[in-house]
Parts: C-alpha cells; structure tokens; sequence
C-alpha cells in the first residue's frame, strides 16, 4: 500500500515537472541539497517510514568548528551537517524538515539505543565496541589525531614528549576515543584532564591550566582558525579515525542506503564542495577523498 | 560485569580517588565548619557578620556552580592549581557551610547555664567554648553531621566533571563511551564503590555516637 502510494506520488510528481517543460538543471552548482522527490522504498524499511514522515531528527555536535557548530541560528553548520542533509535529501526530507539534536562524545550509543534520533553525524568514529551496540555507515571522512599547545610553547613537538614532561597536562573530552589513545603516551593516567566539551578544554589551555589538547586534526583546525595566533598544531596525525554515522543496531538496509548516498554525493562533487565550504575553509586541510566504505554486516 | 575484569585496575584506582577526596573533604569541611561555627557564637560582630554571611552566601549557592566558578574562574585570574586540588576545596567550601549550622544547632543545645557558670568562674570566651560547651555540643551533632558528610560523599561526585580525571565519574564516562561497555553494569558497580564509603562512614558514626553518649 505504502509503496503504491509513494510511487504514484512520485509519478504526479513527475508529471507536473515535465508539464512545466524543460525547466533548467536546478541543481547545477547548488550548494543545498536538493530533496529527492522519486524517493521510493521498501515498506516497512527506515527509509520507507522517514521518507514518508517527511521528517527526521539527526545527532551531531554543536560545538565543533567545521563539522557541527551551532551559531545564534536554530541550525548547525558544517561538514557533518552537509552530510546529514545530503542523506536526508536522499529520502525526500528538505533542510529545514530535520531536527537537530545535540550529541556530546558520551551520549552518543544512548541517543541511538534509545531511538532518540535516527542517525548520529557527530565527528563519530568507528569501533568494535560501539558496534556492540550500533552500526555504522561509512566511514565518509579519516581523520587523525593531533596535539594543539598555544602559540609560544615549543616543550611539546608531539605525544612523544608527553612522558618526558610528566609535569604537562593535556585535556580531551570525557570517555572519547582521543582521551582513549592519548594514554599510552602518558608518564601516569593524572596528566590526562577530562571535560564534557572541546571548548571546556581551550578555555583551560588558554587559562593554563592545561598546556595541550588532543582530539581529531579537524577539530583542532577549527580552534586554531577560531582563535587566531594563539594556538599551534604541533606533530604528525597519529592515528586513524574513520568517522561513520551511527544508525540503529542490526539495520543493514539503513546502512546500505546511506553509504550509497555517500558515494552518490562523492560523483555529484556535492561531497568535495561540502568540505570546501566547511572544514576545508580552514588553513591546512586538504580536500579528501571519500574513503573506501566498510561493508555493511 | 566483563569491565570488572578487564580493567579492574582502573576501577580500583578510581576508587580510591574519589575516596581521597571524599576523605580530604570530609577533614577540611570538619575543620572549616567548625571554625565558621566558633565565628558565628563569638562576641565579635565582625566575626559573627562573616560567618553569618559566609553561610548565607555558600549555602544557598549551587554546587556545581561553585565548582565551575573554581575550575574556571580561578584559572581565569592568573591562578593555576590541579583540578583535584579545585575540587577539594570547592567540596570543603561548600560543605562547611553546612557543618558550621550542624554544630551551631548543637551548641544551641547546651543551656545556657553552662555558658554562664563558666564565665562565672573567671573563664575566657576561647575557654568556655573549648572546655565546656563544645564538648557538649559535639554529641548531640553526631548524627546531623554524620548525614551532611554523607551527602558531601556523594557530592564529591561531581568534582569528576570539572577536569578531575581517573575518579569513579571519569571512570564510568570511559567505560561506558569510550570502551562502549553498557551503562547499567558500570554504573552499578560506581554505585557499589560510594555505598562502601558511605556505609562505612555510618558504621564510624554509629559507632562515634555510642562512645560519645552520656546518660542525662
């Protein structure tokens, strides 16, 4: 029934498209994704209930410069966000259809477990553990970790000289895959400094109590850009991190379709204009390319 | 329960983090709290004036409030101390103004005799508070102290959030995100990990009430 529908919705669609007659290519260089309006799926799929819904609600960050930041405007910007929104337009949900939701680093599982939103975007990286209990599409962007000091601080050249300085302390956000590998290169576990939020740990690197911050090359990028002069990069990425979009446990067709959008956005040049305009607006950063996608199991 | 095998090292080490500052709390608040209380009784307007204040001001401002206000207030005047340390004394800060009403309450019950009798023999202020009626007044503030260094215990928890890593806080946060082990198993066992304090601190208290009573 459902099917029926949508399909004869999508013919009448159609129809009244063609009637206005060669109208011009809209979606040429457009820098918000155009819905889908043939949008057709498999009942009873997510897919088939969001795209009927017309609406859906969506985790990301909102205090990550490039990838999900959230002005004095009710929206998020940023490279997660563009990717939210593409994958969104896919199901015929417009922009301005989608509710955004807040997803700090340990929150994330919950927010999905518990079906409060029905994708997560937030600079999320893949791992086993969290795919005990989700499942992840993509990945669509690897980044690496790296170490930001302030400007003129030269004790720091990288996680080496963490075991040699015992008396450094380096900040990252609560139970987050950063804080995680950032522990091998520790003298004792007390140099590490914990907050709930990225922001908490530059107000602290500014106010000395911590000399160095560790997370995602992006996301240090974005502090260096928002605090200009004060603060240095400083040493190689050293880590993998493959960012995925969480998606509820076990939903393979979810998966499948999302990591065909994001090859979809990838041969549209949607995916490389995207970056442009977000996190690649930043000094530094290189255009990439869209990793090779993990098989969805 | 795997986490507890797994990394029953951290979960121990977490432990007795937050039993450290729990115990620091707990020492400095006594210490403090009585202080503001000798304040509060003293003949001195001024001294009565601050504790008055001080109590006013602190009991009725948040905690977590306070604790951010230390974390990153402080820093932001050009003072840099460890986090653990920020902690602490917020926890002694806070906690103090509810000792020094705690043991206010209880020289309230001393009559007013003893004071008297003890001016009367030639005593001084420091004197009759020190020999008589502070030694009175601490058995009957056995119990309502007791709970407020319970309720410190427990609000020692959130130091956790304000930058103070490897405490029971910091712990669960990493097992459960982090490591993506379920919330409930973890958090149980943090549960588990403040009742041995918190029981414990009962059992002294039960114990300290005992031995201090008097038959009246």
């Amino acid at each position: 029934m459902r099917l029926i529908r949508s399909a004869a919705l999508a013919g009448a669609v159609a129809l009244a498209l063609s009637a206005c007659g060669g109208g011009e290519d809209i979606e040429a260089e457009a820098p918000e994704p155009v819905a889908a309006e043939e949008a057709e799926f498999e009942a009873g799929s997510t897919m088939a209930e969001l795209s009927e819904a017309g609406e859906m609600t969506i985790g990301t960050k909102f205090d990550q410069p490039g990838f999900g930041l959230r002005g004095l405007d009710e929206t998020p910007d940023g490279f997660d966000v563009r990717i939210a929104q593409y994958i969104a337009a896919q199901l015929g949900i417009e922009a301005d259809k989608i509710k955004w939701v807040e997803s700090p680093s340990s929150q994330r599982e919950d927010l999905i477990v518990n079906g409060d939103v029905d994708m997560v975007v937030a600079t999320y990286t893949i791992n086993d553990k969290r795919k005990e209990r989700i499942t992840f599409a993509g990945p669509y962007y690897v980044a690496g970790q790296q170490i930001m000091v302030k400007k003129d601080d030269s004790t720091i050249s990288g996680p080496e000289d963490l075991k040699a300085n015992p008396d450094v302390k380096i900040c990252s956000v609560t139970g987050s895959t950063p804080a995680e590998n950032i522990r091998e290169y520790l003298a004792s576990p007390d140099q590490l400094v914990t907050f709930e939020v990225y922001d908490d740990c530059v107000t602290q690197l500014e106010n000395g109590q911590v000399q160095a911050v560790t997370t995602d090359n992006v996301i240090l990028v974005g502090y260096v850009a928002e605090n200009e002069g004060k603060f240095k990069l400083v040493g190689e990425q050293f880590t993998e991190e493959p960012y995925g979009i969480g998606i509820e446990k076990g939903d393979t067709a979810f998966c499948e379709f999302i990591n065909e959008s994001l090859e979809k956005a990838a041969e549209e040049g949607y995916y490389e204009e995207a970056w442009k305009e977000t996190a690649g607006a930043y000094e530094g950063t290189e255009v990439p390319e869209l990793p090779e996608l993990e098989p969805c199991a | 329960m795997e986490f507890l095998t797994e990394h029953f090292d951290d979960f121990v080490n977490g432990f007795f983090r937050s039993l450290s500052i729990a115990l620091w709390g707990a020492v400095g608040s006594l210490l403090l709290g009585t202080l503001l209380a000798v304040f509060r009784v003293s003949p001195i307007p001024v001294l009565q004036g601050f504790g008055a204040a001080y109590v006013t001001l602190v009991r009725n401002t948040p905690l977590t409030v306070l604790l951010f206000g230390m974390a990153f207030g402080v820093p932001g005047l050009g003072i840099n101390a460890s986090f653990y340390l920020f902690g602490v004394v917020t926890l002694i800060l806070y906690t103090a103004a509810f000792v020094c009403e705690a043991i206010r309450s209880g020289i309230a019950t001393v009559p007013i005799g003893q004071a008297e009798a003890a001016r009367a023999i030639g005593l001084t202020f420091g004197q009759s508070l020190g020999l008589v009626i502070l030694p009175q007044a601490m058995r009957s503030v056995v119990p309502p102290v007791g709970s407020v260094i319970i309720a410190m215990i427990k609000n020692s928890a959130v130091v956790g959030a304000a930058g103070v890593g490897s405490d029971l806080f910091s712990v669960y946060k990493r097992m459960t995100s982090a490591l993506g082990y379920a919330p409930l198993p973890v958090l149980t066992a943090v549960a588990v990990a403040f009742l041995i304090m918190t029981l414990s601190t009962g059992a002294l208290l039960a114990l300290a009430e005992r031995r201090m009573a008097v038959a009246r």
